[in-house]
């Protein structure tokens, strides 16, 4: 209940500094979902050239594309830690966070809540009912609660990945480049994993578990029958790359010692 | 290359006396000369010193140059020529696509207009040289940085990973790096242009976001021009953006021979000097603007 209240006020705070520069904040979400396009535009350009993608039709890519922009948004917005190592590290601004009564890592989520990414979530969900009317795909009465399981267990599989690879600036003080190549790698996710090479699935499935942000869950609601018992497998994936995450994460910040400044 | 511009406005001190005689100004010309050499020098050493941070670009442009290639596999699966590419092809044209990237790509937009709104383009522009040239510069500094130290070995890195075929043609290859070469122009015309608008809007944050997105698209980076719906292609042939990606691409990937090189050739240069009025209008419109602020 304290964090949900931290987590309002901050959110409330947010939106008092952005809406101050309205424009800024409409142009930078509209260039945000415009980049998203291309990779939409992308499957559309492929599919007037076939008529499948490894036995996968147009409106089954997309779905699986929508699908992958909702747990992103929902990442996206609560967990921003992109320049967490000039930020926290290297201006010593991690100090001021130890010092703060909620958890360190819960702190540092909320001083860099990003909602506007939520906005890409709400259109990857119209994506997904687009392409499911398309399909003809059942509405069951767990497609509800199974998305938003979904969903939460993909987000908490991009937070342990991220978590664990930020963690990383704690042991060493040159700023790596290694988060930029993981978002180029999960990008993979969001086609199926069928058309990789044997080596590339395994890497997706069980060390960089990309597929279950994208093609494996939303194979849940395609009936993907293939794919059903890997989908069920996402919060369990979920759970342990958080668990990952939070283990060498808590290990950093016991070895932080400060910027000296 | 940019007579035009520095003619117009540049604030070369003492130019217009005349009686100083000849020899003052050679000896000026000369020094000038140098001043852009150095920018081209300083900002390839400076390159140099992060390399470290390039390398795992080579990863990235890989990756990029992989999930592409797995997609297009995996859809050539069934047909054997899409939009004149056959797969062989297509693969070259992917791979060939990106690691050009790695070396025209730069950040000039942002690096205009980082100067412009903390104002210490104001210093640069009573400085004897022409702004806008100086940053041409600093790109091609970078620019040879990157084809150096990121596109060969990335070419490399490709060739190991994907079956890229590399044309045996001599023809090919010259008219592929003159190409090239002009790809960087234009898109460096692109970005300046793009940087000087923060003289206009108040923010271009967005507008740069966009004009990224854009060239990557509309270039043929992200799908080859001839793929796409035949409406949408026939404007893209209107634009500036295929000369970027798309021309050089298809000489290297033989689509285009012979004669037929110096068609697309010449489509590159109409673009680079047409993309010079725009350039030099919004330069002297905006020395105009900032000397109206007050500098």
């Amino acid at each position: 209940m304290y964090h949900l209240g931290l987590l309002s006020e901050y959110l409330k705070n947010y939106m008092k500094t952005r809406l101050t520069y309205r424009a800024d904040f409409w142009v930078e979400v509209l260039s945000d979902l415009l980049f998203q396009a291309t990779n939409l535009i992308f499957i559309f350009v492929i599919f007037m050239h076939t008529n499948s993608l490894a036995g996968w039709s147009q409106d089954e890519v997309v779905f699986v594309y929508g699908f992958f922009m909702v747990p992103w948004g929902v990442f996206a917005c609560f967990v921003n830690m992109w320049n967490f190592s000039e930020r926290y590290i290297v201006k010593g601004e991690m100090d001021r966070i130890l010092t703060r009564p909620a958890h360190n890592l819960f702190q540092i989520f909320l001083e860099n809540v990003d909602p506007p990414s939520l906005i890409g979530s709400l259109i990857g969900l119209l994506i997904m009912a687009v392409s499911g009317l398309n399909l003809g795909l059942p509405f069951e009465w767990w497609t509800i609660p199974a998305l938003i399981l979904l969903t939460i267990s993909a987000a908490a599989i991009y937070m342990g990945i991220y978590t664990t690879l930020t963690a990383l600036s704690f042991f060493s003080d040159a700023p790596t480049g290694i988060i930029p190549l993981m978002y180029n790698i999960q990008s993979y996710g969001r086609y199926p994993v069928t058309i990789y090479n044997r080596v590339i699935q395994v890497l997706l499935t069980w060390i960089l578990p990309f597929a279950f942000v994208g093609v494996y869950p939303a194979g849940l609601f395609l009936q993907r029958e293939e794919m059903t018992r890997m989908a069920l497998l996402t919060p369990v994936m979920g759970a342990i790359f958080v668990s990952i995450g939070l283990f060498v994460w808590s290990r950093g910040v016991r070895k932080y010692k400060g910027a000296g400044s | 290359m940019f007579n035009a511009l520095s003619d117009a406005g540049s604030p070369q001190g003492g130019q217009d006396a005349g009686t100083e005689g000849q020899e003052f100004r050679r000896t000026e010309r000369r020094l000038l000369l140098e001043a852009y050499f150095d920018f081209i020098r300083i900002r390839f050493l400076t390159m140099l010193a992060y390399r470290l941070n390039y390398y795992t670009g080579i990863l990235i442009y890989s990756l990029n140059i992989g999930v592409n290639y797995f997609t297009w596999k995996a859809i050539y699966g069934q047909g054997e020529s899409l939009g004149g590419f056959t797969a062989a092809q297509m693969t070259t044209y992917v791979a060939v696509s990106w690691m050009a990237r790695a070396f025209y790509f730069n950040n000039l937009d942002r690096e205009i207009s980082t100067d412009i709104r903390d104002g210490s383009i104001a210093i640069q522009f009573i400085r004897p040289y022409n702004y806008v040239l100086a940053k041409m510069m600093q790109g091609l500094g970078e620019g040879m940085f990157r084809f150096l130290l990121f596109m060969i070995p990335g070419m490399a890195l490709a060739m190991l990973l994907f079956p890229v075929h590399l044309p045996h043609d001599p023809a090919a290859w010259a008219g592929f790096l003159v190409m090239l070469f002009f790809s960087f122009l234009i898109n460096s015309q692109i970005n300046i242009i793009t940087g000087l608008l923060a003289f206009f809007v108040e923010n271009n944050e967005g507008l740069m976001r966009m004009k990224r997105v854009v060239v990557d698209l509309f270039s043929g980076l992200i799908i080859p021009i001839s793929l796409f719906p035949g409406w949408l292609s026939s404007i893209l042939k209107l634009l500036p953006f295929q000369a970027i990606t798309y021309l050089p691409g298809s000489v290297f990937t033989g689509r285009v021979q012979g004669v037929g090189i110096w068609n697309v050739f010449g489509i590159q240069i109409i673009w680079f000097a047409v993309l010079l009025i725009p350039l030099f209008w919004l330069y002297r419109a905006a020395r105009q603007r900032l000397f109206v602020q007050g500098g």
